[in-house]
């Protein structure tokens, strides 16, 4: 089915994407602000998740949104847009990375060999999570640090997949590889933030950050 | 059926995913109520993905969606008029036309000029003698070491170039143009002290 978004003109009458594109093809090029406005948050963080750098990340994002507005006549219709301009900003991500590679530090986590059967090395009971967590910034630093010390190929799989809510074929589409790759990724990545993050969110971080929140332990 | 631990971590992030055979399904659950360590790691697994699936864990920087509006502003080609438009513009440019002929100074025309990304000039002597290639899109002052093609340039004037579509060399007319106006203001400027102090 056709994703669909609001018009410029009538917001009760939403436009189809193919719609847009056509008429975009057409000349209204004002209209490309409203089919790319329910990805640019997408967008962005595919470039983050190469990235791992706020600015680059933006300005990648910028560039990928604008090369999709000029290549916007070789769309093809078979495709969803929004994992064609997610490839867009993937490739465009990847080219800014290659130019960075000298001074770009790999992390030091342990990436076994994709094909062998990931270990859990952490058995920490972490059953519960109180929904007000993230309501803490020092415990959304946390999950961030261990999200980039991901290695990429784990990193940006996780992004699509469980932080953008992108399908295992669309996130295999938008990567360029095969829908078994992105699984076998997902797997190790999401164990291996298992293993990063339940000894302290299992109960160690909130012991010490209640205590220095000014819960007296005496 | 019966799955040992290994087989567990491996099917752990497809079971999640609502993606394994009912008959696994069933096995990994009875798994679960005999292994406290799988279910610590099916439990952890399933708050990674729920924590990081919050959209508080990726913000966009702030102003992010109007720098990107401004950036596409900027790349996008200026939107063409309609046909009401055109002809307006037109109807100007005939007037501009005429008034350039009966002046001697050259303005802007609505000439299609050789080059999209050129200007056309303003201020420019309609009779000066400027030169220009056939087949190229510039026209410039005599003598300015920016002409290619020297051997296919043509000589004209200002009015005519402007009048073929091309444009002004942003060198060495932009030159020619500063020269003249310091020129004019210091004649004007000595005319104003001939005036204040006659002796």
């Amino acid at each position: 089915m056709p994703e669909t978004t609001a018009s410029l003109g009538n917001p009760s009458e939403p436009l189809h994407e193919e719609t847009l594109i056509r008429r975009i093809r057409e000349g209204e090029h004002e209209l490309f602000y409203e089919l790319i406005r329910p990805y640019e948050r997408r967008v962005y963080a595919a470039a983050l998740a190469i990235l791992r750098n706020e600015a680059d990340a933006e300005d990648v994002a910028q560039e990928a949104i604008l090369k999709a507005f000029k290549h916007i006549r070789q769309f093809r219709a078979e495709a969803r847009f929004s994992t064609w301009l997610i490839q867009i900003a993937v490739n465009e991500a990847r080219m800014r990375r290659r130019k960075q590679q000298a001074v770009v530090m790999e992390p030091m986590v342990n990436e076994k060999d994709e094909d062998g059967l990931y270990t859990p090395r952490d058995f920490a009971d972490w059953r519960e999570i109180p929904s007000e967590t993230l309501e803490r910034a020092e415990i959304r630093q946390k999950l961030a640090e261990a999200l980039n010390s991901l290695g990429q190929k784990y990193r940006e799989v996780f992004i699509l997949r469980d932080m953008q809510q992108l399908s295992i074929e669309d996130t295999a589409k938008a990567l360029g590889i095969s829908v078994p790759s992105v699984k076998t990724r997902l797997l190790r990545a999401r164990l291996m933030l298992r293993d990063l993050l339940a000894p302290g969110l299992g109960g160690g971080w909130s012991k010490a950050l209640s205590f220095v929140k000014g819960n007296k332990p005496w | 059926m019966v799955v040992q631990c290994a087989e567990v971590w491996r099917e752990i992030s497809n079971y999640l995913d609502g993606e394994v055979d009912p008959q696994m399904r069933a096995a990994m659950e009875e798994h679960f109520r005999g292994c406290k360590h799988c279910t610590a790691v099916v439990d952890g697994a399933r708050n990674v993905i729920q924590l990081y699936g919050d959209e508080r864990m990726l913000e966009v920087p702030l102003g992010f969606s109007q720098r990107l509006h401004r950036r596409l502003e900027e790349g996008m080609p200026r939107r063409r008029g309609n046909a009401f438009g055109w002809m307006m513009a037109l109807g100007f440019a005939a007037l501009i036309l005429l008034s350039f002929e009966v002046g001697n100074v050259s303005r802007p025309t609505a000439v299609d000029l050789r080059s999209d990304m050129a200007r056309s000039g303003i201020h420019i002597p309609a009779d000066l003698m400027v030169v220009a290639v056939s087949d190229g899109k510039i026209f410039h002052v005599p003598g300015c070491r920016f002409i290619h093609d020297k051997d296919k340039i043509q000589t004209m004037t200002a009015n005519e170039a402007l009048r073929e579509g091309y444009a002004p060399c942003v060198r060495c007319l932009k030159k020619y143009l500063s020269q003249r106006q310091t020129a004019r203001q210091n004649e004007v400027q000595s005319a104003r002290l001939e005036q204040e102090d006659p002796e």
